[in-house]
């Protein structure tokens, strides 16, 4: 017997334990059009059900009824990808901590529970259609300086520069982030500093991404600040958001970073153009 | 249409053949490399190693994706790390260890040439990767630190944690964004890929669908990659990604490439087991975790106490009994098999029987809980959330899960797939894991592919062809798009009452059941009948609301199920074909104590099938496999 088989007896076991599920969720066709919210049951909610597996099972109910199915985003559902985005109950990604929407599973739900679902809101991040919103903005914060400009085939031997433990420990703790946007939209200001630290520290955490530091800093806020994000005032709501719990600590580095980088006027020394 | 598969393998010592090759490959002036455009779709690993590393070179590069952004890739849920023959730990390893290790793990049914050159340019991944700024794990020295994986007696996996996919395609991604910035790189993400556009023999471009406008793009090339990952999702239940698809390749298996080996799909061992119908995906617990934790069931059948009850002397540590050499390494597809044997056997453990122990008890008590956590502090963690249960007090559940397709578009030695100029990477070809793909291995060949292989061999093609200017008003692109339009109405067209989704995971069942990790002649057959059956009700069934010009994910994802109804029935197929056992195929007649009795004789070769129409038998053909280095013998790892 197959285990998607045995999966069927379970199920129906568990059946009767089933919770019923209210749930408040944001529509809007587009960007140009007002949003508003809209209400649905979901019956038989399991406890070993994830958030977005509950909302499957709407949106399978809703295709059947020929009705337009809610429109989200999700990919790997592991935690990782950075895919899911929303909005729960005023929390983004919900009330767990360190917990991305779809590693959010209704267990710690009771039956009868309300639940309120909304987009991820910045002017940064523009509507595209229900709770899916448009995060280009990171790329293009990435590409403006998110990288050693090493080409392929220039490297040396991989143990030829010695990277201290704890130095590699720091860098791989902010390289964690997951690009997912929390950040952004639990700030009052909807500033991006957090996921733009998180880069700025990974990079200069390590030996190898020391040489363009001034100008990937100054590069990376500049743009950042280019695409109509907010400006931190510390109330370090990000870093109890982050699903990735990165630390408010890099935000001082980018900061220190980037008057470093303004103080020694590197970029402009180093002509200012990388080698773009 | 016809294809002849010759897979340009050089001749002369294994250890000089990529050299050589490089050196006899026709070269592009860096001033004429700037006149030759590129498509690449899908920026995983493959694919976004291959944007950044043509870019660098020269050449005009476009690059899609079907996400909002490159990173979201499924290669980013890799979790345990990718393997080089470094010889760090001075344990042994080579480069020919891993060539060997690799050619023998994937039970002789892989390309040793590729094979070779794969374990060559292993060296120079982690070089590179560290030069980007990829934040492996470290010794307190600062040198890089290993750990072992299975199917190899060496620790040479370089891991960051379990995130190394995470890690890496950040790298990739940051490579190719810095292209993107400097002009090299057009992105264009929220693509999906439709169809390949053929002119004169030669790929010259696609059409994508654009998933925010529903448009129908047209893209016009000198050349097509597809790096667009396996087609694992099949089965619906499985480790790959809600937006991991087979389309873009199975259109172009439609358009004239050959799909080689489609029935060799790795079942993973050690995954979260499934809990319920409405479950959308199986979550991977690393096979790293497989350095430390240890295998077991009870030895009684239908024990029920819970495990911290059950004392050694009755607990059966089955990988450690039966592969005394390996242990709980064993390759996946012999730990697969034997952990489904215990459940069988009515060993199994949790609610639904459907399940064996990880254990990490022993490895707490020698370490500490803080040393396992450092190691595996994210895998615990996610099998906490998922499970509801504490792996540092209690051992994990794990079952076997569809995890990764070694099968995919057939490739030469170049790359290049049996249409000229389209090119495959990383998991959407076939070309080195054979039968079965061993831990931290697809890290490795999709970055080899990218960032290695392909800048080599793509201007050999481009310097050995004549490129006549086309514009996406040729008639093929016209034509092209018709049929794709057709295919969406068509879709949208039937009304019926049920969702994609529902056949999906109708579809998943019958593929677990019949073409999963145990096989036979009588159940293929019936699974090939199943799914024509299947496929027919969704023509008359599925239900598509919303139109086509707009955000539509159930249009989305229906034209995928579509694809795979017919994928499904392919790989039934030549898994029937296949008769006799080899790797992660195993055909329940043709075996030995329960490991896979492979036929050399009749089976030694590569199948690839030749598309002649939907619902017409397609063509096998045969690319014979030889083996001059490492010698044909039954796999033992006992």
């Amino acid at each position: 017997m197959s285990a998607q088989h045995d999966s069927k007896t379970i199920r129906s076991g568990e059946a009767a334990t089933g919770m019923k599920i209210h749930l408040k969720i944001w529509r809007q066709k587009g960007s140009r059009t007002e949003g508003q919210f809209e209400e649905h049951d979901v019956d038989n909610v399991l406890g070993d059900m994830s958030f977005l597996e509950m909302l499957d099972e709407l949106n399978v109910k809703l295709v059947k009824q020929g009705k337009e199915p809610i429109a989200f985003e999700s990919d790997c559902r592991e935690g990782i990808c950075g895919a899911c985005n929303m909005v729960i109950d005023g929390q983004p990604h919900g009330p767990e901590k360190a917990t991305t929407t779809c590693q959010l599973f209704m267990r710690h739900y009771k039956d009868g529970s309300s639940i309120t679902v909304e987009p991820f809101r910045a002017k940064a991040f523009p509507m595209i259609k229900d709770l899916v919103v448009d995060r280009s903005a990171f790329d293009r914060i990435q590409a403006a300086g998110g990288y050693n400009s090493v080409r392929v085939g220039n490297a040396q031997d991989a143990n030829a520069i010695l990277v201290k433990k704890d130095d590699a420990d720091k860098a791989f703790d902010a390289a964690t982030c997951i690009g997912c946007g929390a950040c952004v939209a639990v700030c009052k200001n909807a500033s991006a500093s957090l996921f733009v630290s998180a880069k700025i520290s990974h990079l200069v955490h390590l030996p190898q991404g020391r040489e363009e530091r001034e100008s990937r800093v100054i590069r990376m806020v500049d743009q950042m600040n280019e695409e109509g994000f907010g400006a931190c005032s510390n109330t370090r709501a990000c870093e109890s958001t982050c699903p990735k719990e990165i630390k408010i600590e890099n935000i001082k580095i980018m900061n220190w970073e980037y008057l470093r980088a303004k103080a020694t006027e590197r970029e402009k020394l180093a002509g200012g153009g990388g080698d773009g | 249409m016809s294809f002849k598969l010759d897979s340009k393998c050089p001749e002369g010592p294994i250890g000089e053949q990529w050299t050589n090759h490089k050196f006899d490959s026709k070269l592009v002036n860096p001033a004429n490399k700037r006149k030759f455009r590129v498509i690449v779709v899908g920026t995983g690993l493959g694919g976004a190693s291959a944007a950044a590393s043509l870019s660098e070179l020269g050449y005009q590069v476009t690059a899609f994706c079907i996400h909002d952004s490159p990173r979201r890739a499924h290669s980013i849920a890799a979790q345990g790390g990718i393997n080089a023959a470094k010889n760090y730990q001075n344990d042994g390893d080579s480069v020919y260890r891993l060539f060997y290790d690799t050619v023998k793990g994937g039970d002789f049914r892989s390309r040793e040439s590729n094979v070779h050159r794969l374990a060559e340019v292993s060296r120079q991944i982690i070089d590179h990767s560290v030069a980007m700024g990829v934040p492996f794990a470290r010794e307190y020295g600062g040198t890089l630190a290993n750990r072992s994986f299975g199917g190899a007696q060496v620790s040479r996996t370089f891991y960051a944690r379990g995130q190394t996919g995470q890690q890496l395609l950040l790298g990739a991604y940051a490579a190719m964004m810095k292209q993107v910035a400097a002009g090299g790189v057009k992105l264009m993400p929220r693509r999906e890929m439709l169809d390949l556009v053929v002119i004169d023999g030669k790929a010259r471009g696609i059409i994508v669908r654009n998933l925010i406008t529903g448009e129908l793009e047209s893209y016009e090339a000198d050349a097509v990659i597809v790096a667009t990952g396996g087609y694992g999702h099949v089965y619906y239940l499985s480790t790959n990604a809600m937006n991991s698809n087979a389309t873009a390749i199975w259109r172009c298996y439609k358009k004239g490439a050959g799909f080689a080996n489609p029935c060799f799909t790795q079942i993973h061992p050690t995954c979260i087991p499934v809990s319920g119908t409405h479950q959308s995906k199986l979550t991977l617990m690393s096979e790293s975790l497989r350095n430390d934790g240890r295998v077991w069931v009870p030895q009684k059948i239908g024990d029920t106490r819970s495990p911290d009850q059950i004392p050694d002397s009755e607990r059966d540590y089955y990988l450690e009994r039966v592969y005394p050499s390996f242990g709980n390494l064993a390759p996946r597809d012999v730990a697969s098999r034997q952990a489904k044997y215990r459940c069988d056997e009515g060993r199994g453990v949790g609610a639904s029987k459907r399940a064996v122990y990880l254990d990490f008890r022993d490895v707490i008590k020698r370490d500490g809980e803080d040393k396992v956590r450092e190691k595996y502090g994210n895998l615990f963690q996610m099998y906490e959330k998922i499970t509801g249960e504490n792996p540092y007090k209690t051992p994990m559940r794990i079952y076997p899960a569809v995890h990764y397709t070694m099968g995919g578009l057939w490739v030469d030695y170049n790359l290049m797939s049996t249409v000229p100029g389209l090119h495959v990477l990383g998991e959407a070809n076939f070309s080195d894991h054979g039968a079965n793909r061993l831990g931290a291995s697809a890290l490795m060949q999709g970055l080899a592919d990218g960032y290695f292989v392909i800048p080599s061999t793509i201007g050999h093609y481009f310097a050995s062809n004549k490129f006549e200017k086309v514009t996406t008003d040729h008639p093929a692109f016209k034509a092209a798009r018709e049929e794709q339009e057709g295919m969406i109405n068509k879709l949208l067209a039937v009304k019926g009452k049920k969702s994609a989704l529902e056949f999906h995971r109708d579809l998943g069942n019958i593929m677990w059941e019949r073409c999963g990790m145990s096989r036979s002649a009588e159940g293929l057959k019936q699974g090939i009948k199943e799914i024509q059956a299947l496929r027919a009700d969704f023509w008359k069934n599925v239900n598509i609301p919303g139109d086509s010009k707009d955000l539509n994910m159930e249009l989305e994802n229906a034209g995928r199920v579509a694809d795979y109804l017919e994928l499904g029935e392919l790989m039934c197929l030549d898994a029937l074909e296949r008769d006799e056992s080899c790797g992660g195929h195993f055909r329940e007649e043709h075996q030995v104590d329960g490991e896979c009795k492979r036929d050399d004789e009749k089976f030694c070769h590569v199948a690839a099938w030749e598309f002649t129409g939907v619902d017409k038998k397609p063509n096998r053909h045969k690319e014979d496999l030889k083996f001059d280095n490492v010698h044909l013998a039954v796999r033992s790892y006992k």
